[in-house]
């Protein structure tokens, strides 16, 4: 996959001669020239935005042409970083669970059932999706829309990554910098803060009623291992798939220093410790149930350092009640 | 198969039966309650259960969170399987008696389909609490319809009615997926809980199943002489003495009764109506007096054997039972019909 993507990007710069990575460096460091000599993207573009920009997606190298003016996204995470790097205002229709922010323009798109027709009726000049279903990425580029496919990131690197690559398709470089570095700081002090607090070392992420759980080798896991914790479901994962559904009594014998479950299926720290069983369990005892924001531990975006960040003050408090 | 003349059964071959059928719960359970993903020192978990035991006193030296796993988890979820698999199993072989038919199921008449739609309408309310209770209702209601269809449009026939449970359980799966399509985010739910599953939460499910698998097989056990009589005909049966047309509806109506509580609690696990009573019959012979009792212990066992196989091959994560009791069940009935007519 990475190589054909390196493949590709190679036999695009030697091919495109008046490439297009040249002219967007130009572009962001001094203005284009007016004066070139055939009509193209580049002259029509506006300079400071750098377009056009070729970026590095999950479907290989895309060109934007010119500045999008009107995005359909299909992934509720790209809707946030569209708008945490301030191109909301580019953004003229979002799939049904695109709900954050409160602006977006939320419609009955739909990401898990992509429609042709229902996404070109809002004439996009950019689709952002995040998973190629039902071969719509090709399909949307065969009508000529060009299409961002930003895969679920598998580590926090991604993230970064993405809101970069959204800051550049959008023309909004130097926020999308701004907000990465930011995010980056943040994860850098929540890891610093946790020098001194090596007392919790494994934890029970639930992501339902059923014991699915993450392991550490998940998106989510990489974060809790910025914390110094291990997922209990390491060792059920036979497959490596790094979501195992776990048995109760596994999770008894394993018995986490923490137990985290999200908002979003009616459990609560009381549901959890009424659980017949439960109750011996330590985390239980000490109260040691972590409530967090289901979308935030599930949308891998600009929002997921504030997963992290909760998670790290969860632990301080706990810290200190057992001191 | 089942029309066949039921063959007379010397009491004596039949009572060793049962205390082999009895003998196979009971081992299977105690290896079930000593096997899992968390360690319980054997002797430790032994003395914990005999202590159990009236007149017995022993103090099991196992920790407070083992003694929970034993008696909160893996005792519940032995108990459903034995509920269900003998529910599943007896309500099977009434079926294949009351329609004179060797590939009737707990399902045939539409109760999968109901429960299937009441279920998925459940999680796509984002009603989880509602999901038993809607299986439930989804699946009577649907063997009901079905029951009036058959009855308005063919007559007396079971051909009939089995018809009629084709069309509605072909129409309420449309209405499933249409549902499911409609709400993909409740696919994964929805698909896990079609595969079946025997999920308890203490003993909340078990005291829910007990009531109706008990008096369905109850019921059902009560009728055995009257299903040995259906499986002649009819109009013997009639000649018998039977009231044929009654008998049919209480059997139907009191399997169903026990099917759609076991598939509220555990899900579509399949095969096991099918596989348990023919197996029965294969090893015991064809009267009703036999099977029925018989299938209820090997249906128990079995359900046990086959949770004890999902909860064990990829542990400590767990496979849908109903991949077990079809894989492990075809070729374990495959095995008995061999054995049986190389002996016949």
């Amino acid at each position: 996959m990475r190589f054909t993507t390196v493949a590709l990007l190679l036999a695009l710069l030697s091919s495109g001669c008046a490439g297009p990575d040249p002219a967007a460096e130009a572009g962001a460091t001094v203005a284009a020239p007016e004066t070139a000599p055939v009509p193209s993207p580049e002259t029509s573009a506006l300079p400071h935005t750098g377009f056009p920009v070729t970026v590095a997606a999950t479907n290989g190298p895309v060109e934007i042409a010119a500045r999008p003016q009107a995005i359909v996204s299909l992934s509720p995470t790209a809707t946030e970083m569209l708008f945490a790097v301030g191109a909301g205002s580019q953004v003229v229709a979002v799939d049904e669970f695109s709900y954050h922010p409160a602006e977006a323009p939320v419609t009955d798109l739909s990401g898990y059932t992509p429609n042709l027709e229902a996404i070109i009726s809002y004439s996009p000049d950019l689709v952002v999706v995040s998973d190629d279903i039902d071969g719509i990425v090709a399909a949307l580029q065969s009508v000529g829309v060009p299409v961002v496919q930003l895969a679920a990131a598998s580590a926090f690197s991604d993230v970064v990554d993405q809101i970069e690559t959204v800051g550049r398709i959008t023309g909004h470089v130097e926020a999308a910098e701004q907000l990465a570095a930011d995010l980056e700081r943040r994860v850098e002090q929540v890891v610093a803060s946790m020098a001194d607090l090596g007392t919790f070392t494994t934890y029970y992420h639930e992501l339902d009623p059923s014991f699915y759980s993450v392991t550490s080798s998940t998106f989510i896991g990489e974060m809790y291992s910025l914390l110094g914790l291990a997922s209990i479901a390491d060792a059920a994962d036979v497959d490596g798939f790094g979501y195992p559904q776990l048995q109760a009594e596994y999770i008894l014998d394993a018995n986490p220093d923490l137990i985290v479950i999200d908002d979003c299926c009616g459990e609560s720290p009381e549901t959890v410790g009424s659980r017949p069983g439960w109750e011996v369990l330590d985390a239980v005892r000490a109260g040691r149930i972590i409530v967090v924001e289901a979308d935030e531990a599930s949308r891998w975006g600009p929002r997921v350092v504030g997963f992290l960040e909760s998670i790290a003050a969860a632990m301080a408090r706990f810290g200190e009640a057992g001191a | 198969m089942i029309a066949a003349a039921p063959t007379a059964v010397p009491s004596r071959a039949g009572r060793r039966r049962m205390v082999a059928g009895a003998l196979a719960v009971m081992v299977i359970s105690l290896v079930a309650a000593l096997t899992g993903p968390a360690d319980l020192p054997l002797s430790g978990a032994l003395r914990e259960l005999a202590g159990r035991l009236p007149f017995i006193e022993v103090s099991s030296g196992l920790t407070e969170i083992q003694r929970e796993i034993l008696w909160s988890w893996r005792l519940p979820r032995i108990a459903l399987g034995a509920l269900v698999g003998a529910v599943l199993s007896v309500s099977g072989a009434a079926y294949q008696g009351v329609f004179r038919n060797p590939l009737a199921d707990p399902y045939l008449l539409g109760a999968a389909a109901g429960a299937g739609v009441g279920a998925t309408l459940a999680f796509a309310a984002e009603a989880d609490a509602l999901v038993a209770p809607a299986a439930f209702l989804g699946a009577t209601v649907a063997v009901a319809v079905t029951y009036w269809l058959g009855r308005t449009a063919g007559g007396r026939t079971s051909t009939a009615l089995i018809l009629a449970g084709v069309a509605m359980a072909s129409f309420l799966t449309a209405i499933q997926t249409f549902v499911l399509q409609a709400n993909v985010e409740t696919l994964r739910e929805v698909y896990v809980w079609i595969l079946g599953r025997l999920t308890t939460t203490g003993w909340d499910e078990v005291l829910l199943l007990a009531p109706y698998a008990l008096i369905s097989i109850a019921v059902v056990l009560a009728h055995r002489r009257v299903l040995d009589a259906l499986a002649v005909g009819d109009d013997e049966a009639t000649a018998l003495g039977v009231p044929v047309a009654r008998a049919r509806i209480v059997i139907v109506v009191f399997a169903t009764l026990g099917t759609a509580a076991a598939v509220a609690v555990s899900g579509l696990i399949g095969f096991v109506g099918i596989i348990v009573p023919h197996a029965v019959r294969l090893l015991a012979g064809t009267s009703y007096r036999v099977v029925a009792p018989l299938s209820a212990l090997f249906g128990a066992a079995f359900l046990v054997a086959a949770d004890l196989a999902a909860r064990t091959i990829i542990s400590p994560a767990e496979l849908p039972i109903g991949v077990v009791t079809a894989f492990l069940g075809a070729p374990f009935f495959v095995l008995v019909l061999r054995m049986t007519r190389r002996t016949a």
